[in-house]
């Protein structure tokens, strides 16, 4: 089978899962789960051959895997779907293939599969356990299995076919329908314990959101397409089309097209990887079960929009000449920095497991925007790999985490919020498989140095940021560090160090393999990648390995970017803050048991500067007051049914005129009875003639007789 | 000079009068019956007249005269036998008071 | 004036006072046999015209049969003896007024017509009138027809008036 074959067919089998668990293994949540992670096992198998193939090929990116086909006839030319495989998205259906099936796996083992049906489980909540008796009779409560465990796995089966379809698309419109099925994905999973209020909301929230970017990268697509006549990548990528694009200026704002191209299509990413201003979704979004947030909301969704600037960064730096940046370049790395920096200091008061991740994941996305936006593309995509696994890893620790202190409070009978880092404590000898591959997850967020990936990947950033001389930049970014390694480590001491704070995190289990072997392999990948792409001129250790990253996916551009040679300033700083970060937070908090005693609780952090509710008095109530006001009570309403109900209003009238003036005294009176009564008159007083005498009969046919022999005899005359 | 014939006829005619007289103005059936006799003299007188004073030679006139007395004779007789069923059921010979097919 | 003119005459005062007296006297029975004397009358023209004959029918049928017959019908119905009170209807001027516009109108018309005072044509010498009125009645290409037709009239008539006048009971 050729390799274009095999990447047409890549986004094929989670697609077909989703449809039959839909359509025929409902019920039958063994079926199921069995036809998601086989689907899920096809694609990752068609991923790796592909990628291997792609190893392959000597100057991998001038020479790329692509089938096209034609597909719409649009007048005299045909506008052509189809597939491509390049380095960069080679390197992407690696990462999206291993989590995809990790989390796949995972979602066994969290939704309880093999688990008795709860007591009192509907579709639509979170399961709250079964009541089982063993042979002496004692009653103990266990986890109980999702009530909608088929329908999850079908969701996150089309969500698999969404992200695929975008990585291997060669053109932009498949690549926006995959985007667009994610988010519709995202939508249906966030919101898919459907019972529960905040669940809901949270969905809505995150659709809208994203949707918002949407609009605008749908647009910066409809510019593009009616720029150039084209939406396939190699084709817009040409050089002579960048350069009609980056001379092409555009009213708005003084950009050139290619400007204000990348600049709406960046818009999209701003919505979909949760960047500021359109961030407030992704917090919320972890009202979804775990693995949604680790599949969607770290590894593969948000990574897409950033898989986007990626792909698009010939258009983006289409007028950059390497010294000054762009106004739209300017913006992007603006954006990302504030944002990485932004979210870092709202995740250090959060108290919930997941919403810290959550905001580390929009802190670590900014970082990979400010990259992009300063230009260092490798930089921006090894850190997105490597975040991808690591984040992936921490998500899923995290559900473990929570599925531990769930099982010590079903036995010990405790009402607590089982994410809530206040109450755990002490997990790392209940739970050891998940503190130290949690624990590699977290060094590797921080930053630590050497053995973690994410060491590798923040340290090139930060690298490319200072010798490009971007200082606003490499200072956020740096302080952002910082304060990533602090809450991580405050994180990791909250939850598995020290003592148990509560009876459930006394009481609580090490979670069964298929949820913690994903933990495992993950972190393999968390540790290993990074080594594949350390620089060549590393003191010590540089050139033991090949850059293979930088050479590889280097090799996408047109010009693949040049090596920065080594400077120990920013190695210096990315190791103080990483070290820093993680000595501070841990000193801190190993103190700390409860929130009153964390002096970081400040009310602005807590409350997200307070951006939802500025949100809320900005765009919802006046949306609200739109529609219910102003369409729905003044337009509708009054307007429209005014309109309406007048027009009824002068039938009526006019039906009751005609019936009262017209038609009950003309038609029915004069001339219905009217003739009547003159029939009737007529006839009572014409019957009088029948007498029933014959000699009154004969006196009058004889008088008749007469005058018309007079008449005859005068007027026809003569006898 | 003889009888001129328009005697004969205002004769006739006159006879017819006073029949048609009798059959309107008369009460009793019977009477009106009685006034058509009249009148059917009256024809008889004006068709014989003419036959004499036309053409005696031929008998169109007489013959006709004579059918007249036929019609003349079965006429009374049915309709006084009418008269008479009629006085048995509403014991009445006055005219005016068979009136049943009044309105 | 001729005798014959003033045998006319006579007859004719005598047909129109009888014809008169038919209709106006109260008594029925009078008025029958006033009827009768107009019916004589008349067999008295018929002679006068040279039509012997028909005088003879004239006062066989109609007097001995017809008005004969007008007398048992008027002795028949006379239970009710409704002969006292006036005799003739509320309207009887409406009809005098239009007896004598018929009458009028006839009489002018018959005046204007033209040769209406010739006099009497020759009747052919040793014509047998009576003969040939019998030939003419059964000659088939004479009247026979009307003859025959009359003849089932009578019949008709005949029952018809036995049927009618049949006491039911």
């Amino acid at each position: 089978m050729t390799t274009e074959t095999i990447i047409w067919l890549l986004p094929l089998p989670p697609l077909l899962a989703f449809f039959l668990i839909v359509l025929f293994t409902n019920r039958h949540k063994a079926f199921s789960h069995s036809l998601a992670v086989g689907a899920a096992g096809l694609s990752w198998l068609g991923s790796m051959l592909v990628f291997v193939r792609a190893l392959g090929v000597p100057e991998f990116g001038k020479e790329v895997f692509e089938s096209a086909i034609n597909w719409l006839p649009t007048g005299e030319t045909w506008l052509k779907i189809g597939v491509l495989i390049d380095p960069l998205s080679a390197a992407t259906l690696f990462f999206v293939a291993w989590t995809v099936l990790m989390i796949f796996v995972y979602s066994i083992g969290y939704h309880n599969f093999g688990q008795p049906a709860g007591n009192h489980d509907r579709p639509g909540l979170p399961p709250h356990g079964a009541t089982i008796q063993d042979e002496k009779g004692h009653k103990h409560s266990v986890p109980s299995i999702e009530p909608m465990y088929s329908r999850f796995f079908a969701f996150i089966g089309l969500f698999a076919f969404g992200m695929y379809t975008l990585v291997v698309s060669n053109n932009l419109l498949t690549f926006f329908i995959g985007w667009e099925i994610m988010g519709l994905c995202s939508y249906l999973l966030i919101g898919f314990w459907y019972g529960k209020e905040s669940a809901r909301d949270a969905a809505v929230k995150a659709f809208m959101t994203t949707r918002v970017g949407d609009v605008f990268m749908l647009l910066g697509i409809a510019f593009l397409y009616s720029a150039t006549g084209t939406l396939s990548f190699r084709e817009i990528f040409r050089p002579e089309m960048l350069h009609a694009l980056a001379t092409t200026a555009t009213p708005f704002f003084g950009l050139s097209a290619a400007g204000f191209i990348g600049l709406l299509l960046f818009i999209g990413t701003v919505g979909k990887s949760a960047q500021w201003p359109l961030h407030v979704w992704l917090p919320d979004a972890m009202e979804g079960p775990t693995p949604v947030s680790a599949m969607i909301h770290a590894a593969t969704m948000v990574s897409a929009g950033v898989y986007a600037v990626l792909r698009m960064f010939p258009l983006i730096t289409a007028d950059f000449s390497g010294h000054a940046l762009t106004p739209t370049m300017s913006i992007i790395a603006f954006i990302g920095a504030f944002t990485a920096l932004f979210a870092a200091t709202i995740a250090v008061a959060q108290n919930d497991i997941k919403r810290v991740l959550a905001y580390s994941t929009i802190s670590q996305l900014g970082y990979m925007i400010a990259a992009l936006g300063i230009g260092a593309y490798v930089a921006a995509a090894f850190h997105l790999i490597a975040h991808a696994f690591f984040k992936a890893l921490l998500f899923l620790g995290s559900g473990s985490v929570i599925h531990g202190v769930e099982h010590g409070a079903l036995h010990t009978g405790e009402h607590l919020d089982a994410n809530d880092m206040f109450n755990m404590g002490g997990l790392r000898k209940k739970m050891p498989i998940t503190f130290w591959t949690f624990l590699i997850g977290g060094f590797a967020l921080s930053g630590f140095p050497l053995l973690t990936a994410g060491f590798w990947s923040k340290d090139e950033i930060l690298a490319d940021a200072f010798g490009h001389g971007h200082w606003a930049v490499f200072a956020t970014l740096a302080v952002a560090a910082f304060l990533t390694a602090f809450y991580t480590m405050r994180q990791v001491t909250l939850t598995f160090l020290g003592e148990p704070r509560t009876q459930a995190a006394e009481h609580a289990q090490e979670t069964p393999w298929t949820m913690t072997l994903p933990l495992v392999v993950l972190a393999l990948f968390a540790v290993g990648y990074g080594w594949v792409g350390i620089p060549e001129d590393f003191p010590l250790i540089g050139g033991l390995l090949p850059n293979w990253f930088h050479e590889f996916v280097g090799g996408t551009l047109a010009e693949r970017p040049e090596s920065l040679p080594f400077n120990f300033l920013p190695l210096l700083t990315s190791l103080v803050v990483a070290l820093g970060g993680l000595l501070v937070g841990w000193l801190v908090y190993r103190k700390v048991k409860s929130p009153q005693q964390d002096r970081l609780q400040i009310p602005l952090l807590k409350n997200k500067y307070y951006f939802d509710e500025a949100y809320d008095f900005l765009f919802v109530r006046p949306a609200y007051w739109v529609s219910e006001t102003f369409t729905y009570m003044f337009m509708d309403r009054a307007i429209i049914d005014g309109i309406l109900h007048t027009f009824g209003r002068v039938a009526l009238w006019l039906g009751s005129f005609l019936r009262n003036y017209f038609d009950k005294p003309v038609i029915n009176e004069f001339i219905g009875d009217g003739t009547g009564n003159i029939v009737k008159k007529a006839g009572s007083s014409l019957r009088r003639i029948q007498v029933g005498r014959i000699q009154s009969y004969m006196l009058a046919s004889f008088i008749v007789v007469v005058l018309f022999a007079v008449l005859y005899y005068f007027l026809i005359g003569g006898v | 000079m003889s009888i001129p014939l328009s005697w004969y006829l205002i004769l006739s005619a006159a006879l017819f009068s006073i029949g048609l007289f009798g059959v309107l103005a008369r009460k009793n059936a019977i009477a009106i019956l009685l006034g058509v006799e009249l009148m059917l003299n009256a024809v008889n007188v004006n068709l014989v007249a003419f036959w004499r004073y036309l053409e005696p030679a031929k008998m169109a006139g007489q013959v006709f005269a004579i059918i007249v007395f036929a019609v003349a004779a079965a006429e009374v007789a049915v309709g006084l036998a009418l008269i008479i069923s009629v006085y048995r059921r509403r014991k009445t010979v006055i005219a005016d008071e068979i009136d049943l097919m009044k309105w | 004036m001729t005798p014959v003119q003033i045998i006319f005459l006579l007859c004719a005062a005598l047909i129109l006072a009888s014809a008169l007296m038919v209709v106006t006297t109260r008594n029925l029975i009078h008025a029958a046999l006033w009827l009768v004397a107009a019916l004589f009358g008349v067999a008295m023209l018929y002679a006068i015209l040279d039509a012997g004959f028909l005088a003879v029918v004239q006062v066989v049928v109609y007097i001995g049969a017809i008005a004969i017959l007008f007398i048992f019908a008027v002795m028949l119905t006379r239970r009710e003896m409704r002969d006292r009170g006036p005799q003739l209807r509320k309207d009887w001027w409406l009809a005098a007024l239009l007896s004598l516009l018929v009458f009028a109108g006839l009489a002018f018309l018959l005046v204007t017509q033209p040769g209406v005072n010739r006099s009497a044509a020759v009747m052919p010498e040793g014509l047998d009138t009576l003969g040939k009125l019998g030939a003419a009645l059964v000659s088939p290409d004479a009247y026979v027809l009307p003859f025959e037709v009359a003849s089932v009239l009578l019949l008709a008539a005949l029952i018809g008036a036995v049927y009618v006048a049949a006491s039911k009971k």
